[in-house]
């Protein structure tokens, strides 16, 4: 037995783990698959009927919900990544190196990290609020009139992206941080004799050698920024806000699925969303061969 | 390098704002929790107000956050501890035997959407009678925290020496005996890091919660929208239970500090 075990480690380590995540993907995802190709609506145990791609004909043809949700779901992760690369990096940079009081800094840049995400929306939620909350206090004192945030139809999103922006800012730092601390100087001090200004150093020598710890803090980010729900959640509630001003692709498919019960539909959405996302994928990782590991 | 001095004058002064811009909305958030309503509305009161304990009161006394409290200690243990018991062993053949293709299909939860899986999932647990109960919380919260655990136990095993295994396979220890015996111990640390990630990522996880917990495993996540009313909302409630849920877990962090930034980077620097 143990020499059995012995010989066929690789498999016995393995395969548990595999299984336990194959199991609860590949049934689901094949389940909705054959989903959007049905009708069903009501309850999950409820008949349905067997309707061909009739489902994505009218969802790919619905620019009421649908086609907003997506442009929703790239506007806000473009956005949220370009700001979340952008000033990490140069948060990155002024950490780069060693100073006094870095512990505290340190400190200030897990916390938003390990904060719940529903508490953070909550948290945002009573400060953007229009009449007590401290946002409008801030502006008031300033001289600017108080604004909608959360609360307008088009201030709720780019708010929403603000909230994604100071709790995952912070993600972007540790690992671009982590990149540097592992480049070796001598590049930098040959630049510098050189004669290469810190522009030019940054710009030459330092993001070129970084390029790769910045791809990987885009893709990881990127998928995350994609599924985004919780902050959107907690601070609109269900369908995205009344007049759904942040109904994201997996916002609208969540409510299709547990508050319309609209199963069908929702399936042929989730179907589309899901190629979008390895397409997204496949092309971040084509750039860098390997990076599924 | 010595940085000059007009760079680190700067440097100073864009760290102090950045540190405020980062800490100051939390810091609000647990000034918030001990304001009475009517000090939450007083804008006048925005800074000075006498604390209150009220909003404690009610969240750990009426709105029952002591069993939340509970439930989501449990569930984030255990399937943090059932992860690390599946996941170890998996990363630990994945890394020495260069299983690619086979550690893909377990980073792939970490992509797919969870709503993709929830309306399937829902289907059966309910059909099995399992929707509201601990086991299918945890079964769910495992799936998150497996993939966090693959990975960042690979990159771990990447970087511990097969020649130390290879030597006790010299001294006569069997393959999984090596491995118990010699690699396991010296990678504690890493375990260390990927069971207080996974620790962290299920204590904050809303998504699968919300749809599969009941009303007596509900996890706190999802108990925080018991303060937000149709009509209205219980700020100062909300602002505490808001701040029982955050608090625990960035006291953990900051208390490991070391290896929560070392899982939240993990490989990351490899290119």
């Amino acid at each position: 037995m143990s020499r059995w075990a012995n010989e066929h480690r690789k498999w016995l380590f393995a395969a548990p783990a595999m299984a336990f995540v194959a199991v609860l993907i590949i049934f689901p995802v094949a389940w909705t698959g054959y989903l959007s190709l049905t009708d069903a609506e009501g309850s999950v145990r409820a008949e349905s009927e067997f309707i061909g791609f009739q489902n994505y004909l009218d969802v790919l043809t619905d620019t009421d919900r649908f086609w907003p949700a997506v442009w929703r779901t790239v506007l806000f992760t473009g956005v949220v990544l370009l700001f979340e690369v952008v000033l990490g990096m140069a948060i990155a940079l002024l950490l780069w190196r060693p100073f006094r009081g870095e512990k505290w800094v340190r400190v200030a840049i897990l916390l938003p990290l390990v904060a719940t995400p529903v508490a953070v929306g909550m948290m945002w939620r009573l400060i953007f609020d229009p009449n007590i909350g401290m946002a409008n206090q801030l502006l008031g004192w300033i001289g600017i009139g108080p604004q909608p945030w959360l609360a307008g139809q088009h201030s709720a999103l780019p708010t929403t992206m603000f909230i994604d922006i100071w709790q995952w800012t912070p993600m972007v730092v540790l690992i671009l941080l982590a990149g540097l601390t592992s480049l070796s100087d001598e590049p930098q001090e040959a630049a510098r004799i050189d004669g290469a200004s810190s522009w030019q150093r940054f710009r030459h020598v330092t993001l070129p050698l970084l390029m790769p710890t910045v791809i990987v803090a885009i893709l990881l980010r990127g998928i995350d920024a994609l599924k985004t729900f919780d902050i959107l959640y907690a601070t609109k509630g269900r369908g995205g806000g009344s007049f759904h001003e942040v109904e994201t692709l997996n916002v609208y498919a969540y409510g299709l699925s547990f508050d319309y019960n609209d199963y069908g539909v929702s399936s042929t959405v989730l179907i589309i969303f899901f190629l979008i996302i390895i397409g997204v994928m496949w092309a971040l990782t084509y750039r860098k061969k390997g990076l599924g590991r | 390098m010595k940085p000059s001095k007009p760079y680190r004058v700067f440097r100073t002064s864009a760290l102090v704002v950045v540190v405020f811009a980062l800490m100051a909305p939390l810091l609000w958030m647990i000034a918030a929790s001990f304001k009475t309503n009517v000090d939450i509305y007083d804008t006048a009161k925005a800074f000075v107000f006498s604390p209150s304990l009220k909003n404690y009161e009610t969240v750990l006394q009426q709105a029952n956050y002591l069993e939340f409290i509970g439930n989501s200690l449990w569930v984030a243990f255990a399937a943090t501890t059932l992860s690390l018991l599946l996941g170890v062993p998996a990363a630990y053949s994945m890394s020495r035997f260069s299983m690619k293709k086979s550690a893909l299909v377990v980073l792939m939860a970490r992509v797919i959407p969870g709503v993709s899986l929830l309306v399937p999932w829902y289907y059966v647990f309910s059909n099995l009678k399992m929707v509201g109960g601990f086991t299918v919380l945890i079964l769910s919260h495992m799936f998150v925290s497996l993939p966090l655990i693959v990975y960042i136990m690979m990159g771990y095993f990447d970087g511990l020496p097969a020649e130390l295994e290879e030597a006790a396979l010299v001294d006569g220890l069997t393959h999984i005996g090596a491995f118990r015996r010699i690699t396991l111990p010296l990678s504690v640390p890493g375990v260390a890091t990927a069971g207080i990630l996974s620790f962290i990522f299920s204590w904050n996880n809303f998504m699968f919660a919300l749809v599969l917990s009941g009303s007596d495993t509900k996890t706190l996540p999802v108990a925080i929208f018991d303060f937000v009313g149709y009509a209205s909302i219980d700020w100062g409630g909300l602002m505490a239970a808001a701040t029982v849920v955050t608090l625990p877990i960035m006291l953990i962090a900051l208390f490991v500090q070391k290896y929560v930034v070392s899982g939240l980077t993990a490989g990351a620097t490899k290119g």
